[in-house]
């Protein structure tokens, strides 16, 4: 019996490895696919490599990026919270976010690709996106009521929905800016991005995956994850911020884009069953070819035109979600 | 009355006659069509107007009655008498109890605004125009010119016609046939040929980057522009300057030799506005482009 589970865990293990694998081939095959695809729709033919190097490619490991920090983003909300509905947009962090970048622009005004600018909204957005977690934790006391935590989220996003809102209301100047922000937005996204993503990123996933024993430990509720020896309070918040800080880089470059943090760890769960260390790397990893995919697509589908990517994820994001629903209860109807 | 009347057959004999002799009456009934195809019928001109479009206050004050609008919409700032006026909410958020209390004979607005039910719920007459080309604006213009009985509008359209004619005229032949993109909001949103400002480019000898089959503003992959490379571009103040941090933006040669077209607000209203002061947004883009074939001092 034992060697046989022993057997059942090396099985699963594998197969998360292979779907890490095909994860990863599948980001080399997007990336190349967003290699040919502009403003003439797919094209094989010779470009001239600067629009290659200069667009192209910054646009390509940006959308991925951006999508791969939602993804572990959306996979540590759903673990720390024990829920499956937990997402950097229900916990109020990323209308959290966008509030800090809507004040940072009404502030400075233009809108410029500096490398400094960059940062300086990233730390706006963090600064943002941990005060919303924090406002929707105070207000739902804690995390161990789901229902209230997620009410607290939904009522926190929307307050400070409405403050964004209020800024442009008041700085009507900087509504067009912020407009293509809050739409979300993928089309000028060029190095200084990527690499202001990929800085923040690398090292979120490390921090992640290095605690992500507690995110197991936490699964089987906060008394035993204590009795197991894991000092629960400090390593909560050390995730929160990581949480944050993925949310908020994400959504000081791109804007904000729905459904990528809630879609990208369910279709891990549907795909494979993990442990948290692989969860939230196979989930980063599935968010960031989801975004690639709808960047892709809104790239591509009416070329040169664009549609706005936001739409995408969320047709995207939404229709694989209702369908996963269906699918459960099919399930639960047949008994399986 | 009745006996007055009966007393004075021959009064009334003409007063008869004056109503079936249009043109002779004092009282005839004013009526206009509007852009949702409704007849409104007026007793006389209305004096008390509200605006709630920027357009429609600029052409009601071009066409020289500026002083009949008692409220306007907050986006509504010019000419600058207007702006002393009670501002009544947006287009898509007007107050609509501020509007009725204002008791006007006549509210316009456009075919995009709210509330127009509402209003002609609590007895407000409402006259839906939107002028979105220049042959929308010459509709407009008649219309309105009709409704306030303006004498010769025609006349002023012509002349107005001509002024824009003048500008074009003036027009280096350098700008023929230069290829120009107009940025109208960073999505990259551009205005095409199909826009009102496009159609002055066009008149201006200017060839868009932007095909009229796109829609008027569409959004466009950056890309594309790189790749269109225009000789000339248009963008308002704010944006200008992130043009060149864009990705792959800086290889454009309209950006390397610096022939950008910069515009204020107040100048970006002239252009992007479809009001009566094309003439003026003519000579805003000659201008701009004397300045840059000027050789540098």
């Amino acid at each position: 019996m034992k060697a046989f589970l022993i057997k059942l865990s090396l099985i699963k293990f594998s197969l998360g490895w292979r779907w890490l694998l095909i994860g990863l081939c599948l980001v080399i095959g997007l990336v190349l696919i967003g290699l040919c695809v502009g403003s003439a729709g797919f094209e094989t033919g010779l470009v001239d490599p600067r629009i290659v190097w200069e667009i192209r490619l910054p646009r390509t490991l940006g959308a991925w990026a951006a999508g791969a920090l939602l993804g572990l983003a959306g996979a540590l909300a759903q673990g720390l919270f024990r829920n499956p509905l937990a997402d950097p947009y229900l916990l109020g962090s990323a209308s959290g976010a966008s509030l800090g970048v809507a004040l940072a622009l009404a502030a400075v005004g233009v809108r410029q690709a500096h490398f400094w600018f960059h940062l300086g909204l990233t730390g706006a957005a963090f600064v943002g996106a941990l005060s919303a977690v924090w406002l929707t934790l105070v207000l739902s006391r804690g995390v161990a009521q789901t229902l209230r935590l997620l009410l607290s989220g939904v009522v926190v996003g929307v307050v400070l929905g409405a403050a964004t809102q209020g800024v442009l209301w008041v700085a009507p100047e900087s509504l067009q800016t912020l407009q293509a922000f809050i739409l979300g937005s993928t089309a000028f996204v060029g190095w200084s991005a990527v690499w202001m993503m990929l800085g923040v990123g690398l090292p979120c996933i490390a921090v992640a995956v290095l605690l992500s024993k507690f995110l197991d430990g936490l699964s089987l509720g906060d008394d035993t994850a204590m009795s197991l020896g894991l000092r629960v309070v400090p390593l909560r918040w050390t995730l929160l911020a990581v949480l944050a800080l993925c949310t908020a880089t994400a959504v000081s470059q791109t804007g904000l884009i729905a459904f990528v943090g809630l879609a990208a760890p369910h279709l891990v769960r549907a795909l494979v069953k993990t442990t948290h260390r692989l969860g939230l790397v196979l989930s980063s990893l599935a968010g960031g070819i989801l975004l690639l995919a709808a960047d892709i697509l809104a790239r591509g589908l009416i070329a040169p035109q664009e549609l706005p990517v936001g739409i995408l994820t969320a047709v995207l994001g939404g229709l694989y979600l209702l369908w996963l629903m269906h699918q459960g209860a099919m399930r639960l109807e047949t008994g399986s | 009355m009745v006996t007055q009347v009966k007393g004075h057959w021959l009064g009334a004999g003409l007063l008869c006659l004056s109503w079936w002799l249009p043109g002779v009456a004092m009282a005839v009934a004013l009526s206009v069509t509007d852009d949702r195809g409704e007849i409104l019928s007026f007793e006389r001109a209305p004096q008390r107007i509200v605006s709630l479009l920027p357009s429609l206050t600029e052409t009601v004050c071009a066409l020289g009655e500026c002083q009949r609008l008692v409220g306007v919409d907050r986006y509504s700032n010019f000419p600058a008498v207007v702006q002393r006026l009670p501002k009544l909410g947006g287009g898509m958020d007007p107050s609509i109890e501020a509007v009725v209390a204002l008791r006007p004979d006549v509210v316009l607005m456009a075919r995009s605004a709210s509330g127009v039910d509402q209003l002609i719920n609590l007895g407000v007459k409402v006259l839906v125009l939107e002028p979105k080309t220049e042959a929308d604006l010459k509709r407009v213009w008649l219309t309105l010119g009709q409704l306030l009985q303006v004498n010769n509008a025609p006349g002023v359209w012509q002349s107005m016609e001509a002024d824009v004619a003048a500008v074009a005229n003036a027009m280096p032949a350098s700008a023929k046939g230069q290829r120009v993109y107009f940025e109208v909001s960073p999505g990259p949103y551009a205005a095409s040929e199909a826009s009102f400002m496009g159609q002055n480019l066009a008149r201006l000898g200017f060839k868009n980057i932007v095909p009229a089959q796109w829609g008027p503003f569409p959004k466009l992959n950056p890309e594309f522009v790189v790749r269109a490379n225009p000789d000339l571009i248009l963008v308002g103040e704010g944006s200008a300057e992130a043009l060149r941090q864009r990705p792959g933006w800086s290889t454009l040669r309209a950006l390397r030799e610096q022939r950008v077209c910069v515009f204020t607000p107040a100048q970006a209203d002239v252009l992007v506005r479809p009001s009566p002061r094309r003439a003026e947004a003519a000579r805003l883009i000659l201008d701009c482009w004397a300045r840059l074939e000027r050789p540098p001092s």
